[in-house]
């Protein structure tokens, strides 16, 4: 951006027109967002249950948090989820993207069977998966049965329970594997010309083309799918309510739980500060990382 | 580069140059017969569910209840729909509800996104790097952080149990829209828009009549991305929303849920009809659709 010193009359202009065209975004950032923002940190230093008065308690959320096995609980949760649906996510939806790329008949259909998922509603979606989960006549066992095999209990055991939450999120990845096909769509065709001239087989192309030019593509969706990840809780807390036990408790939940449930908003507010500190620690990780692997044409 | 390195550098070259042209072709032909193999069993597990869904949906009360489940259903039950749609809740109403809310969600996020985008794209300002970090910092921002406190001051607003939390900040700009208008708008030529100034045009009307027709899938996904998130949207809803006749589709779903809970073949019918108008959106409009979210793909690079 050129740094103007003695700004002309037509960029004052242009400037002034800049800040009335981005005021409602201005207005709405500072009331729902900047404001509760700062808000949250004061009520995280504060005892309200939204009835009474707010008592000013110092740091007492935050020694609560620490000493709290059931906050400690979830975040192991939340961290399980969180690895297990992008690891699992990002690798299925990449192949699944790729197949769909290639140029065959019924494309335009295969993609829209691919994506049809992530439009069904959440409450729809919970729905469904609480019976192709289910231990007895659940689809999933059911299939697993006719090869003789004996499935896991699924939402009723305790480890199986985040396991089966992997599964739902990838069956909903659709808007995964459409950023996977606009990445894919980006890559100049010249690339795998040269490639193949050089007498590169189908494999190493995948590796030596097609890879590293997806891989801030991987990377975007690695990121924004462990945000995702550990933000969500909505469909956890129509299925399982966090059970059985705790196996299923994860972070957003338990705020949930303390602020609409036991109308504990204090502490609501510090465990979201938590959330907070683990979404950017794991953004941070990942982008202290991305060197060794993300390959950008223009660095 | 760095990936290329990782590879092993001595890997056999593939028979692939070696081939005559006739061979190739049929290397061509047995990969190509896989690839429909696989896309055919994928998409057959992503559709079982919804063909589970509606067989589920079609099923007598009896079959419903039998165990072992049956997979098909005994007798086609369409009733089912007209049972769960008009029973004990007013579904009708709730459609209502949902229409109303996504409605003046999707005029507000039009109206509040189009304008900072234009100005983040086209308009220079000493501010306006740092206002867009910003932007992009409230993507990042977990929910939950500003969930309590502005549940805290709509209720101090008396707004609870009201429409307006769930459609007047949709008029003030959402984060992720505005980014994605933005890096189109970015992508519209310079030439068109100093064209159009020579011309006198004044700033709106340059937004108006050369950067919105040349942005209509960017529109068309924006409008279809507030539209489902709207539509579906369970959890502010249902913090926000508590009377009976105030409630949308989706919460009325959950509460079907409660109330009903071994009569999935009600409540199957019931979701497949509230997913219908998306479903019938998304197809209309999917070639503009998946045209608009490979913007979303440039804009992660």
């Amino acid at each position: 951006m050129t740094a103007v010193s003695v700004p002309t009359p037509l960029a004052r202009r242009e400037a002034r027109r800049f800040h009335l065209f981005v005021s409602p975004w201005v207005v709405g950032f500072v009331l729902f967002s900047a404001g509760p923002i700062l808000a949250a940190i004061v009520l995280s230093f504060i005892q309200w249950n939204l009835l009474q008065a707010p008592k000013w308690v110092g740091f007492a959320n935050y020694v609560r948090m620490v000493n709290d096995p059931e906050f400690w609980e979830s975040i192991g949760n939340t961290v399980e989820y969180g690895l297990g649906s992008v690891a699992l996510g990002v690798t299925f939806t990449f192949l699944l993207a790729l197949l769909l790329n290639q140029p065959l008949r019924f494309q335009g259909l295969f993609r829209t069977v691919m994506y049809l998922p992530s439009v069904v509603s959440g409450l729809a979606t919970a729905l469904l998966w609480l019976n192709i989960l289910h231990p007895d006549y659940g689809l999933i066992n059911k299939v697993l049965a006719s090869f003789g095999i004996q499935g896991p209990g699924w939402l009723a055991s305790q480890e199986w329970a985040i396991p089966g939450l992997v599964l739902m999120s990838v069956w909903g990845a659709g808007n995964t594997i459409v950023i996977y096909l606009a990445g894919l769509q980006g890559i100049p065709r010249t690339l795998y010309e040269a490639a193949e001239i050089d007498g590169a087989g189908w494999w190493r192309r995948f590796w030596s083309v097609t890879v590293p030019m997806m891989s801030p593509v991987i990377f975007f969706n690695v990121v924004t799918g462990f945000i995702a990840a550990l933000q969500s809780y909505v469909l956890i807390l129509v299925m399982t309510e966090g059970g059985p036990g705790n196996a299923t408790m994860v972070l957003g939940l338990y705020i949930y739980r303390h602020a609409f449930v036991y109308f504990d908003m204090g502490y609501a507010a510090t465990l979201s500060w938590a959330m907070f500190v683990l979404v950017i620690a794991v953004t941070a990780i990942q982008f202290s990382l991305a060197g060794r692997w993300v390959h950008y044409e223009f660095k | 580069m760095l990936v290329e390195t990782a590879v092993k550098p001595a890997r056999p070259t593939r028979p692939g140059t070696s081939l005559t042209s006739e061979q190739a072709e049929r290397v061509r032909r047995v990969r190509r017969s896989g690839a429909y193999i696989l896309l055919a069993i994928s998409s057959a597990v992503f559709l079982l569910p919804f063909l589970w869904m509606v067989t589920t949906s079609l099923k007598s009360d009896a079959a419903n209840l039998a165990f072992p489940p049956q997979w098909l259903p005994d007798s086609f039950n369409f009733d089912n729909y007209l049972k769960g749609w008009t029973g004990s809740l007013p579904f009708n109403r709730f459609l209502l509800n949902t229409i109303v809310i996504t409605a003046l969600s999707m005029a507000g996020n039009l109206i509040s996104c189009i304008l900072p985008a234009y100005a983040f794209a086209r308009l220079r300002a000493r501010a306006a790097g740092v206002m867009f970090a910003a932007l992009l910092a409230t993507m990042m921002i977990p929910r939950e952080i500003t969930l309590v406190p502005k549940f805290v001051m709509f209720s101090k607003l008396g707004w609870v149990d009201t429409y307006l939390p769930l459609i007047v900040p949709e008029f003030f700009g959402v984060a992720l829209y505005i980014f994605l208008l933005r890096q189109f708008f970015t992508t519209i030529p310079q030439e068109l828009i100093d064209a159009a100034r020579i011309d006198g045009a004044s700033e709106l009307r340059i937004l108006w009549s050369v950067m919105l027709p040349l942005a209509k899938p960017a529109i068309a996904a924006i409008c279809l991305f507030s539209f489902v998130a709207n539509w579906n949207q369970y959890l502010e809803n249902s913090i926000y929303l508590r009377s009976m006749e105030k409630i949308t589709l989706a919460q009325g779903l959950g509460m079907f849920n409660g109330q009903y809970v071994t009569q999935y073949n009600q409540m199957m019918a019931v979701a497949l009809v509230s997913m219908l108008p998306i479903l019938i959106i998304f197809f209309l409009a999917q070639k503009t659709f998946i045209r608009g979210v490979t913007l979303t793909g440039i804009a992660g690079r």
